[in-house]
Order: C-alpha cells, then structure tokens, then sequence
C-alpha cells in the first residue's frame, strides 16, 4: 500500500484530509484519513476512467460539494478544471451539454441528495443512453465516496468549532 | 418486483443486483486482486463482483471499511453500528440497515433498540447516549448534512469524548458512501419467494 507521502499534491493545505487529520482528536485516526486520500485518488484521477475523465470527475464532485453546502470543498476540486464547458458542469443550475450528459447529472444530483428515491429504472435509463455498466459503478463511486467525504469534512468542522 | 423488501427488518434479505456482476472466470488480474480471490476462498458475493467493475476504489474500499467499523478503540462497535443504522434509514437502503441492525443486536446483546428504531425510523425514542448518537447520525446524513456545533455539544453532554466523536462521523460517513452503492446498485429481494 502506498504511504500517503506520495500520494499528496504538491501542495499539502489543498488536501482536504490532511487538513482534516490535523486536529488533535483525528489524528489517532491517521490511517483511515491516509485510505480515505487514496479513496480519492481512486474516484478522481483513477488509471482506467472509464467514459468519465479526470477533469469531469473533478467538476461533477465540486457540483456535489456545491449540493451539500461545502464551498471550500468545492473550490479544491474545480481549481484544476481548465476546460470552462466541463467548469459549468460544477453549477447545479445547469444539467449538461447533450442529453446523455443530463441524464448522466439528472442521476447524479438523484444519488447524491435523494438516494433514497432512487430507483431500479433510473439505472435502465442510463444502459438505454449506452452508458456502460462499469461507468454506471464508476458513477456510484465517484457519487458515493463524495457523499462521505462531505460528511466527513462537515462533521469534523462542527467538532472543531465546538472545541474552540 | 414483487420479492423486493420496502420494510425494515433484521432478517437480512439477498441482494439482486441492477447491474451484471463480473464474471468471476473471466476477471482481470486487477479485480481478482481487489476481489481477494484466492484458491481457498472462491466464493464472492454478487454485491463485491458488480463493485469489481471499479476494482481500483473497490481494493481501497475495503481495507477502508474494515478500519473505519473494526479498529481498536474510541466508540464501541455497536455504537459505530448505530451510526451506519442512522445513515441506512435517512437513505433507506433496506438491506445495509438489517445486516447492521442484527449486528448491533448481537453486539449489545439487545433488540429493543433496533425494534425500536424500525418502527419509528427518525422518531424513534432511545436512551440518552443511544439518542444523541443516533440523533447526531441522522443529521449528518441529510442533504445537505445539518451538523453544526450545538450537535457537537449535545454527544460531549450525552458522555462522549473527542475520540469517540471522530469514529461516529467516520461510521456515519461511511454508509454515506455504503448505502448509495448498495440501495442504487441493487434490490434487496425475500429469499426463496
């Protein structure tokens, strides 16, 4: 497994879990937040992406830090995205460029604030506008971890605040 | 459809996948890794092989998971078990809320407040500690998540210390990301029906 040295961008404040890990009471849990870097890693910049690259990735997961209130959150993910077609995929006004693609963010912005609704058909859909079913999984991973990185960063936020 | 669970219950149903699990003889080196497929333990379930579609998060998944509900210390196991029940219902995922609904009756040796929970979902009324955490549980997995710190003071009032905070927003947070791959990727169906 790699330590969490190499797998850190050049700079360390623009992690998100390092930042997270720093407080006194995290820190004996440094392990989870090495696997929880590497977890991004994984969602963000995987070495087979699928039909969704980096940079979408990277856009779709500031739009779901932006639906759950984390604007830090979402700065971090959208500061590498260049391309301003894929930038406005991080405004949740805005549903995408074809109709593959809002389908694809229809179903995203479902998964991250309404799970719970979510049904089976929602998925035939997506088969039906040919998104692969091992891009299907890759979204849900992508969408999921998201879910619990936001959780995550606002629960530590609220218990640093208290300790203050 | 009519097999597919829509109650809460610790009977844990099986689970049908949305999506064509991978073919275990025609696996690739990676996700037989990721599998941890070995020559004695060849039995994985449907859940895992549609998950090893994406065996890159699915080899970091698992250590993560493990870690975050099995490693020693800070809150006790059925105490993280309660904040993995309190995402399950938020998110009705059905079949993450009975395997660990019936993990935490084993835990605490207790179905009270499992009962309870199922049949009062958000509402339910538990003992002090158990409220507060699952409460807190509930809270964190809206969306957008409503924690702020007059939260925070409610766990410290209810007994808990820094330690065991962190492991609740780390369990909570976790079938976050459990629950929207389990509930969206799959429906959890009555067994012999």
């Amino acid at each position: 497994m790699k330590g969490i040295a190499m797998a850190q961008p050049a700079t360390p404040e623009a992690s998100p879990w390092l930042a997270a890990a720093t407080s006194a009471a995290a820190s004996s849990r440094s392990t989870i937040f090495e696997m929880s870097q590497q977890a991004e890693s994984a969602v963000i910049d995987p070495r087979d992406p699928g039909g969704f690259p980096s940079a979408w990735r990277r856009a779709v997961a500031a739009r779901i830090a932006t639906l759950n209130a984390l604007p830090e959150l979402a700065t971090h993910y959208l500061s590498d995205v260049a391309d301003a077609t894929l930038r406005g995929l991080a405004d949740p006004a805005y549903a995408g460029r074809d109709d593959r693609e809002r389908g694809v963010i229809t179903f995203m912005d479902r998964v991250a604030t309404q799970p719970r609704d979510v049904q089976a058909e929602e998925i035939e859909a997506l088969k039906a506008a040919g998104v692969a079913e091992a891009d299907i999984v890759r979204l849900c991973e992508l969408n999921a971890f998201m879910s619990y990185q936001c959780r995550v960063l606002a629960g530590l936020a609220a218990l640093k605040g208290a300790s203050a | 459809m009519s097999r597919v669970v829509h109650r809460f219950t610790r009977n844990v149903p099986e689970w049908q996948p949305r999506i064509t699990p991978v073919d275990l003889s025609k696996a690739n080196p990676e996700q037989l890794d990721a599998l941890k497929v070995t020559p004695s333990n060849t039995k994985v379930s449907d859940y895992v092989l549609v998950l090893a579609h994406d065996p890159e998060t699915l080899a970091v998944r698992s250590p993560l998971f493990n870690g975050i509900m099995y490693d020693p210390g800070g809150l006790s196991r059925a105490e993280r078990e309660l904040g993995a029940i309190g995402a399950s219902i938020v998110n009705r995922c059905i079949f993450c809320a009975a395997v660990h609904a019936a993990r935490h009756a084993q835990l605490s040796k207790d179905t009270a407040v499992t009962d309870e929970l199922f049949a009062n979902g958000e509402k339910a009324k538990l003992g002090p500690r158990d409220q507060a955490i699952f409460d807190y549980s509930v809270k964190l997995s809206q969306s957008p998540p409503t924690v702020t710190e007059a939260d925070t003071a409610r766990l410290r009032e209810a007994g808990l210390n820094e330690a065991e905070i962190v492991d609740l927003i780390l369990s909570t947070a976790l079938f976050g990301w459990a629950n929207r791959l389990m509930h969206i990727l799959g429906d959890p169906v009555r067994k012999d029906g």
